[in-house]
């Protein structure tokens, strides 16, 4: 079971998702150049959050459409699986991995705060540990994380289960005041329709230690695991 | 040379536009109705033709200068030495 990290100029949480599988989750893990053309072997590919190429033009536009992305597609497209955080999420939006776009937030404000998400689908390899319903803490810090999507995606999103969590304060309930950027119908991630590619603007690899102030991030992290394990011993089987 | 104009689709909310326009109130511009804002790019590229020129510019907009699930684009083409 092997984790790989991409890291583009201006990815500052690489370093935190590959403490998070390493030392905490005591997996195997690796870096991913920018520049590679070829992913090599991972059954989980991260994209961390950060400020890729400055974020020039739209957010995660440039690295959008790098080389190393258009291996990552070829990766999602057989059935890897993929988690993209904060900017990683914008990457993937771009790159038209995920449905959708993340825009300016409502507020013009960078938000940097704790928060909470509820789990919405956990028939996901993401999920699979959580229950839906389950009230998770976890930080946000961006600028551009308000979910859009037209009227008609939306639909899709909520008919396919595709809508992975959801703003919420902490006793669970949907509210304006739990939304940090004014995403429609407070999504704060969602799942391709084949449902190996996530994105959320929350970070969970940075709740997965109790001195971080929450541990609620390792589910994501956990059910991945889980789901490899599964995997492996029904292939074994 | 080409002139590239970014704009957010009507749908899409601006709340970049929406401060401008608050300023422009408190300024005291009482007629503005609406801001929004939007991004403009100059590119000069070689082509032989107009339509050469044109339907790079299509591409180009198309693939990186906009996003089409929130963006439009629109475009201008000058001749220069």
């Amino acid at each position: 079971m092997k984790f790989g990290v991409i890291v583009f100029p201006g990815s500052n949480c690489d370093l935190d998702a590959y403490h998070l599988v390493r030392d905490v989750l005591k997996r195997d893990v690796e870096y991913i150049g920018y520049d590679r053309r070829k992913l090599g072997n991972f059954d989980v590919v991260i994209l961390p959050g950060g400020f890729t190429y400055g974020d020039y033009l739209r957010s995660g536009a440039l690295a959008a459409r790098t080389p190393v992305i258009e291996a990552l597609a070829g990766f999602a497209n057989s059935g890897g699986l993929v988690l993209g955080i904060c900017n990683g999420f914008q990457v993937l939006t771009e790159a038209g991995l995920l449905p959708g776009a993340l825009c300016r937030n409502d507020s013009l404000q960078f938000r940097c705060r704790q928060g909470y998400v509820r789990v919405e689908t956990n028939t996901l390899a993401f999920t699979g540990k959580a229950k839906n319903g389950d009230v998770l803490k976890m930080p946000v810090a961006h600028g551009d994380g308000s979910y859009y999507a037209p009227p008609e995606l939306l639909r899709d999103l909520d008919d396919n289960g595709q809508v992975v969590f959801r703003y919420v304060d902490r006793d669970g309930r949907i509210s304006e005041a739990a939304n940090p950027n004014g995403s429609t119908a407070n999504i704060a991630g969602i799942a391709n329709r084949r449902g190996n590619v996530v994105g959320l603007m929350p970070h969970p690899e940075r709740a997965g230690e109790r001195a971080l102030g929450s541990v609620d991030g390792l589910v994501l992290f956990r059910s991945l695991i889980g789901h490899l394990q599964d995997r492996e011993v029904a292939g074994n089987g | 040379m080409a002139k590239v104009e970014v704009t957010l689709k009507k749908e899409v909310h601006d709340p970049q536009g929406t401060a401008v326009e608050n300023s422009l109130r408190a300024l005291g511009f009482d007629g503005v109705q609406r801001v929004r804002v939007g991004k403009y790019l100059e590119l000069v590229l070689e082509a032989e033709t107009f339509e050469e020129a044109a339907a790079k510019i299509e591409e180009m907009s198309r693939r990186l200068l906009s996003n089409p699930v929130i963006e439009d684009y629109d475009y201008s083409l000058q001749e220069v030495e």
